[in-house]
């Protein structure tokens, strides 16, 4: 459980993350939703170190990361697992290198070990057959793939991703999501994730946290999103127009009366749905009432 | 003044809570194997061309019967070692090594491969650029040597085939006054060089921040800043040390 009290953070007077507080539990996916530049991936790099908060304090498991002696940084930075938005990986190694850095720098394995922790970590996440392969080689799907066994090598209890997902097309990106998922329940790690990404929600997120201009407006799971009355969050689903999410609303409430009137008074993001989904000329409402009948995505009824 | 204060906590930095001795040498050696590789061919061309020419222009200019043709060869000789072939190599390694320093690290850090090794808990400064800067001061006084040699072997071939001078007469030449503290002093320029060049590309390298356009930037400064302070350093150490 990494727990975070009160993250100010300013960037030349700029505000970024104003007072963000919060609890990332242990064996469950926890997601950073918000939109471009509302400063998510600066609090990811406060969590793990990378940036240093003006103020706050930021705990992993009862122990103090921020203003803490080195070496107890350094003890909980090597449990700590990050897969970076590019993926990261050293380009002057092959892919195996790769995964085996951490397990040659951080731990005291032998040789043997280490190559049998790398097999099995490559094997995980799909990728037996690439080991030998350099990181420009490899698809940006299998980057990822490669990134999260780097990743997870050393036993790590607590793995970060920034936008696991962008870049990549939805069906790659619904994989990497699922094997993030199953990584984190399987190995009982801390997972944070950054998203803005609607689908990763509706799919894997256990909990979430809304970000606004480094605010922290909403908190909760996948299964009450659709429930929220923050008006920026309702934005924010509206405007990411899935097909997930809108199936999710006529489990969930059975009816799409009041969803859609928020829509209908709000012109903006109806506007900005429209554009998500050209098919649909009347845009959010058209588009939710078409999926609430359960078709699956894309079948021809969604043109009629 | 400011960028030469965190120039200077960057080379602090380089120092405290660095990896263990034998990962470090490890990567100074693969370093320096890439330094060496990298540089051998432009150095030797250009120092073979170096003492052609040198050669060629010295002829050129000593026309006086007083002055016998071995002092071509003993100009030759102590323009080249003890200027040519530290400082011109030097400029031609800011240009190549300094270049691809800086340009490395510069891509490492904006596809955030720096903060990958700065999560593990890895002190990136100095896993990067301690065995770069240490690879670059053993590696450049080797290639100052071997520039030595073929701009001397190149005022000969250049001297004999040219017919400005016989080939035992520069022989004789280059064997005049021979003073040891020349070569010396060349190598401790070398190895200061080194350690300018190879320091400030990282310096350039690892604090880009951006995009390609100013990993390309950085290239750039890391180039010209080396060649200046390759210069002024040149002109301090001909002050001290001779
Ligand atoms: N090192 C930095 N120096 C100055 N400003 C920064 C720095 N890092 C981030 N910022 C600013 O902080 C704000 C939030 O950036 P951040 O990268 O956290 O956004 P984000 O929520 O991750 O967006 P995205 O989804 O586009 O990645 C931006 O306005 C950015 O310009
Ligand atoms: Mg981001």
């Amino acid at each position: 459980m990494i727990e975070i009290h009160n993250i100010h953070k300013s960037f030349n007077g700029v505000k970024v993350l104003n007072g963000i507080s919060g609890i990332f539990e242990t064996g469950k996916t926890n997601l950073l939703l918000g939109a471009s530049g509302t400063g998510k991936s600066v609090l990811l790099q406060c969590i793990v170190g990378l940036v240093k908060p003006d103020i706050g304090s930021i705990t992993y498991d009862g122990k103090v990361f921020t203003n803490n002696k080195l070496d107890l940084k350094q003890e909980i930075r090597r449990k700590i697992g990050m897969l970076f938005q590019g993926s990261a990986l050293f380009d002057s190694m092959t892919v195996e290198e790769n995964v085996e850095f951490p397990l040659r720098m951080l731990t005291s394995m032998s040789r043997g070990e280490r190559k049998d922790r790398v097999e099995f970590c490559l094997k995980r996440v799909g990728l037996e057959n690439a080991g030998k392969k350099m990181p420009s080689e490899i698809s940006g799907g299998m980057k990822k793939r490669v990134g999260i066994a780097r990743a997870i090598a050393p036993n790590s209890s607590y793995l970060f991703c920034d936008e696991p997902n962008s870049g990549l097309d939805p069906l790659t990106a619904i994989k990497i999501d699922e094997l993030i998922y199953e990584i984190t329940q399987e190995y009982d790690i801390t997972t944070v994730i950054v998203t803005h990404d609607m689908n990763s929600v509706m799919e894997i997120g256990d909990k979430i946290m809304f970000l606004h201009k480094g605010n922290k407006l909403w908190e909760g799971g996948r299964d009450n999103i659709m429930d929220t009355d923050v008006k920026e969050l309702q934005e924010f689903i509206f405007a990411s127009s899935l097909m997930k999410a809108a199936k999710k609303v006529e489990e969930e409430l059975g009816s799409l009366e009041d969803i859609t009137s928020i829509a209908d008074n709000n012109d903006e993001t109806a506007a900005k749905a429209e554009n998500n989904t050209p098919d649909s000329p009347k845009g959010t409402e058209r588009y939710l009432r078409t999926n609430a009948g359960g078709d699956p995505p894309g079948s021809p009824d969604m043109l009629v | 003044m400011k960028t030469f204060g965190r120039f200077l906590i960057f080379l602090k930095s380089l120092l405290v809570r660095g990896e263990s001795f034998r990962i470090l040498a490890n990567r100074t050696l693969d370093e320096a194997v890439l330094i060496g590789i990298n540089s051998i061919f432009i150095v030797g061309v250009v120092s073979t061309f170096i003492g052609a020419v040198t050669c060629v222009q010295v002829a050129y200019n000593l026309t006086s019967a007083f002055i016998p043709n071995s002092t071509i060869g003993f100009m030759v000789r102590e323009m080249t070692l003890l200027e040519l072939a530290p400082t011109i190599t030097s400029i031609v390694l800011a240009g190549k090594v300094g270049s691809n320093i800086a340009g490395g690290l510069g891509t490492m850090r904006i596809t955030e491969q720096v903060d990958a090794l700065e999560v593990m808990g890895i002190n990136s400064a100095s896993y990067l650029v301690l065995p770069k800067i240490i690879a670059s001061m053993l590696m450049f006084p080797l290639l100052v040597i071997l520039s030595m040699f073929l701009s001397i072997l190149g005022g000969y071939v250049a001297g004999s085939l040219s017919g400005a001078l016989t080939g035992q007469e520069y022989i004789d030449g280059i064997r005049q006054n021979f003073i040891p503290y020349n070569i010396v002093f060349a190598l401790i320029k070398s190895v200061v060089f080194a350690f300018l060049i190879s320091s400030i590309s990282s310096f350039q390298g690892y604090n880009t921040k951006g995009g390609a356009l100013e990993v390309g930037a950085a290239s750039t400064n890391a180039v010209t800043n080396s060649i200046i302070a390759v210069l002024i350093a040149d002109f301090i150490c001909a002050q001290v040390l001779l």
